[in-house]
């Protein structure tokens, strides 16, 4: 239903004439002597759900560390709204309204459900601490604001059922969905989903599916994915890039990167790589990426 | 006013209208809890009638115990109430905020040196400055401590872990070394100084009156902590305290959330120390002297037991701790009636005073191993247990 309401064509149709909400430009993140990743390029459009796929260790999470302002790259820029993020710190990032979900579950293990998501809603609060320590007037006010406000996240991801409970102590999946939801209560500009249905089951798959759709329908909110499950991708994201070795392959629609030779081969490392030299490949790549 | 509960709305003379007529309040259902009917509810501090009667009796019974105590007893117990102010602002550091600090006692001194600072005789032999009245020199010492505090924590923030535990430990000696050396205001090593007049409302409370010494004192400290909980208790359901819970569990995550680190983990430090020196403030109020030998490691590791025993990141677990640190002293001494080969000779072995000091390290690995959540978390099991009776889940 709500895939119908939202202009899920938009973004391709109108994709010429729209600013991006995020342009990264010819980024290089280097490890001593290891580049995890270089030159990558890409925008962001307004309501698009960008995918970034890639075999292991191809630099896709990485590439969310540097959006998210935990790693520093040497070189490139990363622009949100026009203006500069990389250089600064996530917390000021995260005000910027960049949010982002982790591969491996970063919640906090003690804290329930509710005071997750109230933590994702940290910057929206406004009171000090000496009025934290009284509990009167403005703390108390804004806190039943954001409540409020949270508890509507909560329906959103049909995640009453546990919302008093410490999320150390929920499934995986239900803790995959949490995460999700720490990161909505930010109120993001882009929203950045690192791997949202690793291990989970067909089930789980389906509901994270259907719950990412109508954060495009409801919400039109910009997102990136990186996931590994090519059914999902395929079905949902606007576009994707490929990514092998931390050196973009190509980008374009899901069927375009479904029939590009290149990409065959990052994943399986057929036959081209004797054809087509890596150099040839980021030529191509960097062309394609190019607005 | 967004979620005004119908229970709440109808108290109000002007929200009684049309919308509810004469609809008396259902009645409660005898043995089923209450059902929350707004958020304000389920965010209250003491969130269920219990807790709140509980809270209540608990809070009446303290009030009432000096006339039914002794006032020896009453005066250890009133350490162990200051104790508890001291206990909640190192949980606050290093059970809500997750930093390991060893230089409690430091603040402690702090605030205990500039209460008296402040109340001391301008005349006397120290540095005073005369103003005895009692809210104003615990502020005072809360205050120079919070101070201390901010001072440090630039450069605690940095550090973590082991690290942090042993830059706090350096500051533990280095405050040693000023409080020692700096007569003017501790007056030495061995002589020390006199902690500050407990005046309020022009009546001294060191003065036996209608009530005696210990009584008054006893009730000035259990309104402090009650002050204090109510206060940390507050931070700690706040924006603040799940920030310092976000910095404790996942620093990373946190800082992608948008908390400030360094800013949350200063906040810590200033909350913690603002507590140690409202706890050294009135530490030695009923001693009335007290050295700087005071103000070492032991004292330290005091206070991390109370927290480790009480319960980490919980206030009532603090106030536990404290208490029983506090006892221990009167617990060791009641020993050698119930096993022999103890003696309360000092020149004796194994006497009173070493099984205290081994009580404290056996107190701390005993928990660590067995409850790692302390007395509160054996509270939480007993009050599971009798939720569910008699089915055991």
């Amino acid at each position: 239903m709500t895939t119908t309401t939202a202009p899920p064509s938009a973004p391709g149709a109108h994709a010429a004439t729209r600013e991006p909400v995020l342009r990264v430009e010819d980024v290089q993140l280097r490890f001593g002597q290891v580049t995890a990743i270089d030159g990558v390029s890409f925008d962001v459009l307004p309501d698009e759900l960008f995918a970034v796929i890639g075999p292991n260790g191809a630099g896709k999470t990485s590439i969310f560390n540097v959006i998210s302002g935990v790693y520093r790259p040497q070189q490139g820029s990363v622009t949100l709204d026009g203006k500069r993020l990389d250089g600064a710190r996530p917390a000021a990032i995260a005000r910027r309204g960049v949010a982002r979900t982790f591969q491996n579950i970063e919640l906090f293990a003690n804290l329930t459900v509710i005071d997750n998501l109230m933590l994702g809603r940290h910057q929206h609060i406004h009171y000090g601490t000496l009025s934290a320590l009284a509990w009167i007037g403005r703390a108390r006010r804004q806190e039943l604001v954001h409540r409020r406000a949270v508890e509507e996240i909560v329906d959103f991801l049909d995640l009453a059922a546990w919302r008093a409970m410490p999320v150390g102590l929920l499934p995986y999946g239900v803790q995959k969905r949490v995460e999700l939801g720490r990161a909505l209560a930010m109120e993001p500009r882009l929203l950045l989903l690192d791997e949202p249905v690793a291990g989970m089951n067909l089930e789980e798959t389906e509901d994270m599916a259907r719950y990412i759709s109508d954060i495009r329908g409801e919400l039109g909110v910009s997102m990136i994915m990186v996931e590994h499950d090519m059914a999902l991708v395929m079905d949902l994201a606007d576009r994707v890039m490929v990514l092998d070795f931390g050196v973009p392959v190509t980008t374009g629609t899901p069927a375009q990167v479904q029939r590009d030779p290149r990409v065959v081969a990052a994943y399986l490392g057929g036959e081209l790589d004797a054809a087509g030299d890596p150099t040839d490949a980021t030529a191509a790549g960097a062309e394609q990426v190019r607005p | 006013m967004t979620m005004v509960s119908p229970q709440k709305g109808s108290q109000q003379p002007s929200d009684r209208g049309a919308a509810r007529p004469t609809a008396p309040r259902s009645r409660r259902v005898w043995g089923r809890p209450d059902l929350y009917t707004s958020y304000r509810q389920d965010m209250a501090m003491l969130n269920t009638r219990p807790k709140q009667l509980g809270v209540l009796a608990i809070v009446v019974v303290a009030a009432i115990l000096p006339f039914v105590t002794s006032d020896d007893l009453l005066k250890i117990l009133g350490t162990g109430l200051v104790l508890s102010i001291g206990a909640i602002g190192l949980n606050l550091l290093v059970g809500y905020a997750g930093q390991v600090s060893l230089g409690h006692a430091f603040f402690v001194g702090v605030g205990a040196y500039a209460a008296s600072a402040i109340a001391g005789d301008p005349e006397g032999r120290y540095i005073g400055f005369g103003v005895d009245i009692v809210p104003v020199w615990i502020l005072g010492g809360g205050i120079a401590a919070a101070v201390a505090g901010a001072i440090v924590a630039p450069i605690a923030t940095r550090l973590r872990g082991l690290y942090l535990a042993i830059v706090t430990l350096g500051l533990v000696v280095i405050g040693g070394y000023i409080f020692t050396e700096w007569r003017d205001l501790s007056g030495g090593a061995q002589v020390g100084r006199e902690a500050p007049q407990p005046v309020i409302l022009g009546s001294d409370l060191t003065v036996d009156g209608a009530f005696t010494q210990e009584q008054k004192l006893y009730w000035l400290f259990l309104v402090v902590l009650v002050i204090t909980a109510v206060l940390a208790r507050n931070v700690a359901r706040s924006r603040v305290g799940r920030a310092l819970a976000a910095v404790r569990d996942r620093d990373v995550a946190a800082g992608v959330m948008g908390v400030e680190l360094g800013r949350y983990k200063l906040i810590a430090f200033v909350l913690s120390s603002f507590f140690a020196g409202v706890c050294g403030s009135l530490l030695f109020v009923a001693n009335g002297v007290f050295g700087p030998e005071r103000f070492t490691l032991l004292l330290s590791v005091q206070f991390i037991a109370m927290v480790l025993i009480g319960g980490v990141a919980t206030v009532s677990g603090s106030i536990m701790g404290a208490m029983l640190i506090a006892l221990l002293p009167r617990i060791s001494a009641e020993l050698p009636s119930f096993l022999p080969f103890i003696t309360s000779a000092a020149n004796e072995h194994p006497n009173i005073f070493e099984v205290e000091i081994a009580l404290y390290g056996a107190l701390i690995v005993i928990f660590l191993l067995f409850e790692p959540r302390g007395l509160f978390g054996i509270w939480v099991r007993i009050r599971t247990y009798w939720k569910s009776f008699p089915f055991s889940y």
